[in-house]
C-alpha cells in the first residue's frame, strides 16, 4: 500500500520546542506568519530548557549596577579567545529585553526587596543571574513559553513528530520530512523558512545532564543540508554532576544552585580543598569556571586522590541547617527521602556532559550558509567559544530564538510560494522495514556513549581519538542503510536507529575536530598538547562533502568596531 | 546473592489483545522504575516501548504509567526487589505497551 504521505504547509517550520524553538515560534507568529512547531517529544517537555536548575545571566542591573558590555567581556574571557563576537554581543545586548518580556509573561523571576534578585555565578564580574526558586528555572521558562505559544494565534503545535531530513530545492531549504512516532507514518512539511532549534549533543556521553532526545540531531540535519558546523570539539562538562550516593527524582546538576547560594567546599579523598593546585583557590566560595573545575577534579582522580566512586567530595557540612532550609526549603526534604543529610555528610560529584559550545555556524540573524535554514539556541555554535559561562544557555535560547523567528518571518513574507523539495528518498526510508536480525539499538547507544566518554571526554589524546574514530566507524557500519524495527506505532528501535544515524555523524564531527586541534583550550584538553597556542585562535568549520567530513579553519568573527 | 526486581509489564497495541511479559532486573538500591525499564531495553528487549525524556529529573513529566494500579512517574518510583506490575494509563488512548497519548489535544499532530 503506497498512499500519499501526510502533508503540512506552513510559512515557518520550527523544529524543537525548548525555549529557543518556542520563542522563535512566538516571534514569527507575532509577525503575522503561520507557524508549525514540531517536537520529537512532547511540546515544551523534552530538551534541555526544562532541565535548567537555576541561573540565567543577564545585565539587568537590578541587584547591582550593570551594563551588557560587562556581561559581554565576561563571555569573551570565558570563551578563551574563540567567541564569535557578533553572536556574543547579540546574546548580551538583547538578553535584558527577552528576560523582561519573560517577566511580563509571568515566569516568576525570584525577587528580593522589590527587585528581581540576581545571583553571582563563576566567571561573572558581579551578581548577574536571575532564577526561579527552588531549582525551578527551566520548568518555569518552559511552562511560560508553552502557555504563550498556546495564546498566540497562528501557531500549530505537534509533538511526537521526529524530523528525519530537511527538504531542499535549488540549494535552499524548504521544509522537512518527519516521522510521526505515534503512528509510524511519514509527514512532508513544506515551509518558506525552517528554524532548527533542537539543542545540543550531550546524549553522546555516558553521564550527561540532558534529556534523552539531545543526541545532536539538528547538527546532523544541517550537515546533510550542506550547512557547516563550527567549534565541534568544545563539549562542556559540568564539573560537579551528582555521582553518589544514588538519588531518585533529582537532576544531577542540582548542586550548582547549592554552590551559588551556599558556596560549599570541593574536597579530595584526603578531605583537602584542591582547586588552588589548578590555579583557582576557592576558600568556600564558588568561583571556579567549568573548564578548570572539570580538569581539576579529573586530575585529582588520576593522582589517586579521588572519592570512592571516582570524583570529588562536595561538602556543606559547615553550613547550619537553618541556612540550608532557608536557601532550599523543600529540596532538603527530598534529599532526606534519599537518605542525604548535608549537615552530616558530603556527597560525591564528578564531571558530566552538560552543553555544547559548538553547533551550526550562523550570522547574527541566525541565518546559516543555506538560504531558508535558520538555527536557534544551543544548536547555534560560536557565541560561547571554548567554554560557556554559567547562565548563558537560557539567555541564548531566548535571544537567539526571538532573532531566528524574526528572520524566518522576514523571509517567509518575501516568498510567494514554497518550492516542492525532494522528499521521496526519506519517505522510502521511513516506509521500509528493518532487517530481522538487527542488533539491539538501545545497547548500541550505550556503546557509543561509552566510546565518547572514555575516549572523547574532557581529556583527550591522539591515541584515544583514533581509537574512538575506528569504533564509531564500526558502529556506523553495523547500523546499515535501513532503519531497524518495523513500520507502525511508537517503534523505539526505529527511533533509536534514526537517532544513531545522526549520533554517529555528530560523534565523528566532534572527534575529528578534537583530533585536528593540537592544543588545549577551554573545554578541549589534549594530554599530548597541554598548552594553549596563540596560532590556534581560530575556529574549525566542518562540512559534509560527498559523504566525508571536511575541516577548514577561519579566524573567530570579530566585531568591526571595538566597544 | 544479588537481589532481583521482577517487572511484569503489559505489552500490546490494542487493549483487547495484550499480554504480560516478565523481566528479571538486577536490583541495586537507589534505582528508579525507569532505570529498570531502560535496563530491560538495553539488555533484554529493545522492542519494549516506553515514553520518557528527562531520565531522572522529574522535569518532563512524560514517564507516567501505572504501577500496581496506581499512577506514577517511573522516574520517581523506587525500584524494589519484588514483583512490580506495570501497565499503561487506563484512561488515556493506548499507543503501544506502556506508551499512551498524554499530550493535550492542541499539541498533538493531526494529519
Amino acid at each position: 500500500m503506497s498512499t500519499e504521505p501526510m502533508q503540512v504547509d506552513t510559512d515557518v517550520l520550527v523544529i524543537g520546542s525548548g525555549a529557543a524553538g518556542m520563542y522563535a515560534a512566538i516571534e514569527a507568529a507575532r509577525a503575522g506568519c503561520r507557524v508549525f512547531l514540531a517536537d520529537r517529544s512532547l511540546i515544551g517537555r523534552g530538551g534541555a530548557t526544562v532541565m535548567a536548575q537555576m541561573t540565567v545571566a543577564v545585565a539587568l542591573g537590578e541587584e547591582v549596577p550593570d551594563h551588557w558590555s560587562h556581561h559581554y567581556q565576561d563571555t569573551l574571557t570565558a570563551g578563551r579567545g574563540l567567541c564569535s563576537e557578533p553572536l556574543s554581543q547579540l546574546l548580551c545586548e538583547r538578553g535584558p529585553e527577552c528576560i523582561r518580556e519573560m517577566d511580563s509573561w509571568g515566569v516568576g523571576w525570584a525577587r528580593r526587596n522589590g527587585h528581581i534578585a540576581q545571583a553571582f555565578a563563576p566567571g561573572h564580574d558581579r551578581a548577574r543571574c536571575v532564577y526561579v526558586d527552588f531549582l525551578n528555572t527551566g520548568p518555569a521558562v518552559s511552562k511560560t513559553l508553552r502557555s504563550v505559544t498556546h495564546k498566540t494565534p497562528g501557531i500549530r503545535r505537534a509533538g511526537d513528530l521526529c524530523v528525519i531530513d530537511l527538504l531542499k530545492a535549488d540549494d535552499e531549504v524548504c521544509g522537512a520530512v518527519a516521522w510521526h512516532v505515534d503512528s509510524g507514518a511519514p509527514v512532508v512539511i513544506s515551509a518558506k523558512a525552517t528554524v532548527v532549534a533542537t539543542g545540543g549533543l550531550t546524549r553522546l556521553y555516558r553521564r550527561n545532564s540532558a534529556s534523552a532526545n539531545m543526541g545532536g540531531d539538528g547538527y546532523a540535519l544541517c550537515l546533510r543540508a550542506n550547512a557547516p558546523l563550527i567549534d565541534m570539539e568544545f563539549v562542556q562538562f559540568f564539573p560537579i554532576g551528582h555521582l553518589a550516593p544514588r538519588l531518585i527524582g533529582m537532576d544531577p546538576i542540582m548542586w550548582d544552585p547549592f554552590r551559588y547560594k551556599l558556596g560549599g567546599r570541593l574536597l579530595n579523598a584526603n578531605m583537602e580543598e584542591f582547586t588552588d593546585r589548578y590555579g583557582v583557590p576557592e576558600d568556600g566560595k564558588y568561583v571556579i569556571t567549568r573548564d578548570v573545575g572539570t580538569y581539576a577534579i579529573l586530575k585529582e582522580v588520576e593522582a589517586g586522590r579521588g572519592s570512592p566512586h571516582g570524583g570529588a567530595y562536595l561538602s556543606f557540612q559547615h553550613i547550619p541547617e537553618a541556612r540550608l532550609r532557608e536557601a532550599f526549603g523543600p529540596v532538603i526534604d527530598r534529599l532526606a527521602k534519599n537518605g542525604i543529610d548535608l549537615t552530616k555528610m558530603p556527597v560525591e560529584v564528578a564531571p558530566i556532559a552538560h552543553y555544547h559550545m559548538g553547533g551550526v555556524a550562523a550570522d547574527a540573524n541566525m541565518q546559516t550558509e543555506v538560504p531558508g535554514l535558520l538555527v536557534a539556541g544551543e544548536a547555534v555554535g560560536g557565541a560561547n567559544g571554548a567554554n560557556r559561562l554559567s547562565g548563558n544557555a537560557i539567555t541564548e535560547a531566548l535571544v537567539f530564538g526571538r532573532e531566528a523567528g524574526r528572520s524566518a518571518a522576514a523571509r517567509a513574507k518575501k516568498l510567494n510560494a514554497t518550492p516542492a523539495g525532494a522528499a521521496q528518498e526519506t519517505i522510502d526510508l521511513i516506509r521500509s522495514d528493518g532487517p530481522k536480525d538487527a542488533p539491539n539499538p538501545a545497547a548500541m547507544v550505550q556503546e557509543l556513549q561509552a566510546v565518547m566518554a572514555d575516549d572523547v571526554g574532557p581529556l583527550r589524546t591522539a591515541t584515544s581519538l583514533a581509537r574512538a574514530l575506528s569504533r564509531i566507524d564500526e558502529l556506523a557500519a553495523a547500523l546499515g542503510e535501513r532503519p531497524f524495527g518495523r513500520q507502525g506505532k511508537f517503534d523505539m528501535q526505529r527511533l533509536e536507529w534514526f537517532d544513531l544515524r545522526n549520533m554517529a555523524t555528530v560523534a565523528r564531527a566532534v572527534t575529528l575536530a578534537a583530533q585536528a586541534r593540537t592544543e588545549s583550550r577551554g573545554a578541549h584538553q589534549r594530554e599530548d598538547f597541554p598548552e594553549m597556542v596563540p596560532q590556534w585562535r581560530v575556529n574549525q568549520l566542518i562540512r559534509l562533502r560527498e559523504g566525508r567530513l571536511d575541516i577548514t579553519r577561519a579566524p573567530a568573527a570579530a566585531l568591526e568596531a571595538a566597544q | 546473592m544479588t537481589e532481583t526486581a521482577t517487572l511484569k509489564i503489559w505489552r500490546g497495541l490494542d487493549r483487547g489483545e495484550g499480554h504480560w511479559d516478565s523481566y528479571a532486573v538486577p536490583f541495586e538500591r537507589g534505582q528508579s522504575v525507569l532505570d529498570g525499564l531502560r535496563w530491560i531495553r538495553i539488555n533484554q528487549d529493545p522492542t519494549l516501548a516506553i515514553r520518557f525524556s528527562c531520565i531522572n529529573a522529574n522535569a518532563c513529566k512524560e514517564c507516567m504509567m501505572e504501577l500496581d494500579g496506581e499512577t506514577v512517574y517511573a522516574c520517581t518510583a523506587r525500584l524494589e526487589p519484588r514483583e512490580m506490575t506495570l501497565s499503561p494509563l487506563h484512561n488515556k488512548r493506548l499507543v503501544r505497551d506502556l506508551v499512551t497519548e498524554i499530550a493535550p489535544p492542541a499539541e498533538r499532530f493531526k494529519g
